[in-house]
Formats: C-alpha cells, sequence, structure tokens
C-alpha cells in the first residue's frame, strides 16, 4: 500500500513545468530513436535494414528469433545470396537464399528463384499465382549478418501485444513518477 | 540514486554493451583466418538431355564432388553452406547460374567430402540454348557465423561442355 500511496502523491505534487519537461524528455527519446531508424534505411539502402526471422525455413543456420542485417546495393543479384523479398499481396518478407540467377544481356533485368535451406521445394508455390522468377523490385535487401536471439523480443511482443501494451504502460509509469 | 531500479538499470545496459562488444569482436576475427579451400568437380555422365514441352532445354547430370572446406572453419563459424552451380552465357541472357546441387556443412569434420550425385535441382534453361554449350561449374560456399558478418566466395572450374545433340 505505500507504493501506491507514494505514487498518488507524486502524481498530485506534480506542476505543470515539470511535466512539459518530461513530456518533452519522453518525445526526445522517441524521435532520436526514429532518427536513427532512418538513418539506418539511408546507409544500409533498404527499406528494412534490420528484419527477425521469423520461419524454420532457413534452419539451422538462421533459428526464430535471430534477426538479420540487411544491405541493398546496386551489385547484381547473384545465386547463393540470400535475399529478402516480399511477393505482392503478402504483408510479411521472405528470408531465402536465390538458388537460379538469369541476366539479361541487354537490359540488365534479372529473374530469381530463390528457396529455403531447409524446405524440401523452392518458392515458386510462395510466389504470386502465375510468378515464376522474382525480379529486382522485389527484392529489398541481402543479408550481411547476423545476431542471435534477439529477435525474440520482438516475436513476443508480436504473438502477445498483451506484453507490448504492459511494457509501455510501465515505461510510461516509471516516467510520470520518476523525480528526475 | 542507490535504489535496486537503478543498479539493476546500470547492469542491464553494461552486460547488453559488453555482449554487443564481445558479438563484434568476434566477428572481426574471422577476418585473420587463413582460408585455403579446394575443390574438383567432375562430371560422370550426362544422363539425358531434352527439350521439354514448354521449349526449354533441360539436362540431368551425375557429377563427382571432391571438396575440402575444413579451412574454412573459424571457431565463430555455425555452418558452412556450400552448393554447386552451373554457370553459362547464352545470346538472350548475359549470365545463367543455375544451382545443382547443395549441402549444410555444420561441422569442420564433415568438410572434407567426396560425394558422387545426380542434381538436386533441376538443369533448365530459358530457351533451348544447351546444345554443345561450354559452361563452367561452380563451388560457392557461405560461411555463416555464430554472430556477426557473413562471407561468401567461390571456386570457379571451366572446361566443361554440353553434348551438341539431346539424348
Amino acid at each position: 500500500m505505500g507504493f501506491i500511496g507514494e505514487t498518488v502523491d507524486s502524481i498530485k505534487a506534480i506542476k505543470i513545468r515539470q511535466l512539459l519537461t518530461q513530456a518533452i524528455t519522453l518525445g526526445m527519446i522517441i524521435t532520436s530513436a526514429l532518427i536513427i531508424w532512418k538513418a539506418l534505411i539511408c546507409v544500409t539502402g533498404s527499406e528494412s535494414p534490420v528484419v527477425v526471422v521469423l520461419s524454420e525455413s532457413m534452419e539451422p543456420g538462421f533459428q526464430r528469433g535471430d534477426i538479420l542485417f540487411l544491405r541493398m546495393t546496386k551489385e547484381p543479384i547473384r545465386a547463393g545470396e540470400i535475399v529478402v523479398f516480399s511477393v505482392d499481396g503478402r504483408k510479411i518478407p521472405i528470408v531465402h537464399r536465390a538458388i537460379k540467377v538469369h541476366e539479361r544481356g541487354d537490359t540488365k533485368e534479372v529473374d530469381v528463384l530463390t528457396k529455403g535451406d531447409n524446405n524440401k521445394i523452392d518458392d515458386i508455390v510462395l510466389y504470386a499465382e502465375g510468378q515464376l522468377w522474382l525480379h529486382r523490385h522485389h527484392i529489398m535487401g541481402r543479408a550481411v549478418g547476423f545476431l542471435p536471439y534477439v529477435g525474440w523480443v520482438t516475436i513476443i511482443m508480436t504473438e502477445k501485444p498483451i506484453i507490448k501494451y504492459i511494457l509501455i504502460g510501465a515505461l510510461g509509469l516509471l516516467v510520470i513518477t520518476s523525480k528526475d | 540514486m542507490h535504489s535496486f531500479g537503478y543498479r539493476a538499470n546500470a547492469l542491464l545496459t553494461f552486460a547488453v554493451t559488453i555482449l554487443a562488444f564481445i558479438c563484434a569482436i568476434a566477428s572481426f576475427s574471422d577476418n585473420f583466418s587463413n582460408q585455403t579451400p579446394s575443390a574438383q568437380i567432375q562430371i560422370l555422365n550426362i544422363n539425358w538431355f531434352q527439350k521439354q514441352p514448354h521449349g526449354n532445354d533441360e539436362v540431368s547430370l551425375t557429377l563427382n564432388v571432391t571438396a575440402d572446406l575444413q579451412s574454412l572453419f573459424t571457431w565463430n563459424t555455425k555452418q558452412v553452406f556450400a552448393f554447386v552451380a552451373a554457370e553459362y552465357e547464352t545470346s538472350k541472357n548475359a549470365l545463367n547460374q543455375v544451382s545443382l546441387w547443395d549441402a549444410i556443412i555444420p561441422e569442420k569434420e564433415h568438410a572434407k567430402f567426396w560425394i558422387q550425385i545426380s542434381n538436386k535441382y533441376r538443369f533448365i534453361d530459358q530457351g533451348h540454348n544447351l546444345r554443345g554449350k561450354d559452361f563452367n561449374l561452380t563451388l560457392h560456399w557461405h560461411v555463416m557465423p555464430k554472430t556477426g558478418k557473413m562471407f561468401a566466395d567461390k571456386i570457379v572450374m571451366s572446361g566443361y561442355r554440353l553434348p551438341n545433340a539431346y539424348r
């Protein structure tokens, strides 16, 4: 009961100026996170510079919950590269390996077929109706590095959104009731 | 300033920073490994070579692949993904790469191998340009680390040729 009494007291004792300062500090933290994210998008050239591995289709190399760092350069796509692509009509990007590449001589356009390392068949079934190849505009980036286990935080927050709300609520409460 | 909350926060931040630093160093140390992989590929047999109903050439081969990829493994290596691709040029396409076979090598002991297989993935052209075609067989490898930067390289073996007529 003492903690709740203290919290209520501290909420009552807040003055307007202090409240505004804390709101601005919170706003600064959020916007600097956004700035870092946008800067990463610029530096890596990819729309999503970091992705979380969601399926087991690339095991044992990439497990569910690992995060991948992506990079997108002007260099041509070659077989063996691990590419992240999104199919028209599907929201979630897929991380698989390119196993076939056909590059046109004149236009430099490229047809790519992908397959997950752990899958028995290639990705034709995942592409849109009637689509046989991926093209450059489907591909959002190449995986260049990876960190294990860190992505579990995102997976837990996506699959059990209540934890996300609890976390944000607790953080908000902490900011409001802290004295500095 | 000395409450449990502040101390736990400081400890956690420090632990995460140190962990990130260790991962970066582990990945960086991979740059110093001395890598001398070797490989040989032999085509034992052209099983069949047809033009399919959809108009594209397809060929089925039996390959003999010998490789020693043991020097690619460092202490920060989780697995090595190796694959053999046929690479050739046609009048329409500047480059065609078709993966014929791949394997995941989880440990250094398995990285020195000799294997005889027919192609795992279908060798299909975009068109019917494969008769008498010269092509390269390339052994590619992708080193997937326990943490950090992935790197890849290949050995190109040239001098292979498909027959001039279908069989």
